[in-house]
């Protein structure tokens, strides 16, 4: 596939795990295509296949049609000669150089000045100049992380795979480095594969994502359209959250910002910083339906709507409500017949502010 | 003290120390990171001189460096000289029975390198044998350098190889733990404890050298 990546991996593992993924993506310079699995479901096999740093026992895998791996062919590609950066999980900078040797470590081919001119380059577009005389002992989590990403970057790698870049760091730190990932993501020129088992990481970093699952590619789709509309059950578990409606941020009320899609108007608590596009995230569960305005509750996303479908799954009813925006609720069967529920019939759907997650839209 | 001896066994300590970089590293790297079945036969032969009493070593490597030796007989032919009874031998005989002093202290050291630094150099361009020279051997290196310094103390007070393979010719063959033998023989126990003084206490100061290099935390 040209301008994109397909992948038929085979691997099996002592233990008796497998990994058999198969996909092609089309990837825009900028673009970032999440894997998304819980752990154990061999995403990091399939990015340390990208890189060139594990031979999967079977398959093929090309990237922009030029084959890096064919198991039929014997072709394989050292990692040497992919060009793709990688980001390591826990970042993996060398003790023994500072940042700056560090940076400059994968542009021996280029002459002194040159070479000093893009390590300049690359710490500036990262904001580590200050950091390039210390040791990575001595700098924070996400001093590190910022280093490593300028290290993976300044080759100017046709790639960057990205193996869990937040998970190293401490919760503040995440939050903060999370939006400055995506804006630097996104302005790169390059694609970007990113792993993780984040729901909130992938619906803040990535544009389209693919599920794994025990090893396979379950559903690959538009982040959000993935979130909200599981092909199946195994995938719905796997992601989570239900509702992942794209919102625009209008404004503040009460301390709440307030959130609108279409007709429907969601109030949620402030995470800090949210740029205007963002997703809200509602799960199921935390969705409660009434027949009829009646007496005033705590909640504060009163959203008027009608029933647009009922699955009834054991105990439970999942409730498509038609909103402006599709609401799914998850409700007992003995709520549901309590209330009447069939399609076409007029509710409300009731959410605590504190329910609604904001998540910030790349 | 017999100055031609401890003369002696530094240059053959220094020789056999810098042989043993140049052959104990590329051992040791494989070592390191070789998943082939086969590998505790080669584990096996690297510490065979552990174990093995300097004697039969010892007598091995003469029988190999005699003139009824293939080996022998090209040594001849190709030098002009014997092999077993010179300093050349003697080197060689020091080679093989510090080997274990060499690679064993560096294989840990290169083991102990995190994969992922490797693997990060790899993924930057760099060739597998450039990411060894400057990713695996700094990274290691206070485990190299201990490990040279055992090397280095070991030679220097070998006995039992070296009174096989060399014998006992000053100038070419006595080294100084020879000496101390040679000084005992002939009762001469002033120059016995002098030596032995000498290499007791340069024996400790290597351990505390090599010790407090091995508590230092990896760089940085």
């Amino acid at each position: 596939m040209k301008g994109g990546i397909s992948i038929d991996v085979r691997r099996s593992f002592p233990g008796g795990a497998r990994i058999h993924a198969t996909f092609e993506e089309r990837l825009a310079p900028g673009g970032v295509l999440v894997l998304f699995g819980p752990s154990g479901s061999g995403k990091t096999t399939l990015l340390r296949a990208l890189a060139g740093l594990d031979r999967p026992d079977a398959g093929s895998i090309a990237f922009e049609g030029e084959p890096w791996f064919d198991s039929a062919a014997g072709i394989f590609v050292p990692p040497q000669r992919r060009r793709a950066g990688f980001l390591f999980q826990d970042f993996a900078l060398f003790p023994h150089l500072s940042a700056g040797g560090n940076v400059a470590f994968g542009l021996g081919h280029l002459g002194r000045t040159e070479r000093s001119e893009r390590v300049t380059e690359t710490a500036r577009l990262l904001r580590i100049e200050h950091l390039l005389g210390r040791r990575p002992a001595g700098l924070s989590g996400g001093e590190r992380q910022r280093v490593a990403v300028a290290r993976a970057l300044a080759p100017r790698p046709r790639l960057l795979l990205l193996d869990e870049p937040l998970s190293a760091l401490d919760a503040p730190t995440r939050e903060e480095l999370r939006g400055e990932l995506r804006a630097l993501l996104h302005h790169l020129g390059i694609p970007s594969i990113l792993v993780t088992h984040d729901r909130v990481e992938a619906l803040a970093l990535g544009d389209r994502m693919a599920v794994l699952v025990d090893g396979a590619v379950r559903q690959t789709g538009p982040v959000d359209r993935v979130f909200s509309a599981p092909v199946d059950e195994v995938v719905a578990r796997v992601v989570g959250t239900e509702n992942v409606v794209p919102v625009r941020v209008v404004g503040k009320e009460g301390g709440l910002v307030v959130a609108e899609a279409g007709p429907a108007r969601f109030l949620a608590v402030d995470p800090g910083d949210l740029p205007r596009a963002a997703f809200a995230c509602v799960r199921a569960e935390e969705v409660i339906l009434e027949r009829a305005p009646g007496a005033p509750t705590s909640a504060r996303n009163h959203l008027a709507g009608v029933v647009a479908s009922l699955v009834h799954e054991g105990p439970l009813v999942r409730v498509t409500v038609d909103c402006g925006v599709r609401l799914v609720a998850l409700v007992t069967r003995a709520g549901a017949e309590q209330l009447g529920l069939a399609v076409g019939l007029p509710v409300a759907a009731l959410v605590k502010a504190q329910a609604v997650r904001l998540v910030p839209r790349g | 003290m017999d100055v031609d001896a401890l003369r002696l066994s530094f240059t053959l300590a220094a020789l056999t120390t810098a042989a043993l970089l140049v052959i104990g590293l590329p051992v040791a790297a494989w070592l390191a990171t070789s998943r082939w079945r086969w590998k505790p036969f080669v584990e096996a032969i690297v510490g065979l001189p552990l174990v093995l009493p300097p004697t039969v070593l010892g007598f091995y490597l003469l029988v190999a460096m005699g003139p009824m030796s293939p080996f022998g007989r090209a040594w001849i032919s190709a030098f002009g000289r014997p092999l077993a009874f010179s300093f050349e031998g003697l080197l060689i005989a020091s080679i093989v029975y510090s080997l274990p002093f060499a690679v064993q202290p560096f294989a840990a050291a290169l083991s102990a390198v995190d994969p992922r630094l490797v693997e990060a150099s790899h993924t930057l361009g760099v060739s597998r044998l450039a990411t060894f020279f400057r990713v695996s051997l700094p990274v290691a290196a206070p485990g190299v350098v201990a490990g040279a310094v055992l090397t280095f103390a070991h030679t220097l007070g070998e006995f039992g190889v070296v009174l096989m393979v060399g014998g006992n010719i000053r100038g070419e063959t006595r080294t100084l733990s020879i000496a101390i033998f040679d000084a005992v023989e002939q009762l001469d126990y002033a120059t016995a404890s002098r030596t032995a003084l000498f290499l007791l206490a340069l024996s400790f100061a290597v351990l505390v050298v090599t010790y407090s290099l091995r508590r230092r935390p990896v760089l940085g």
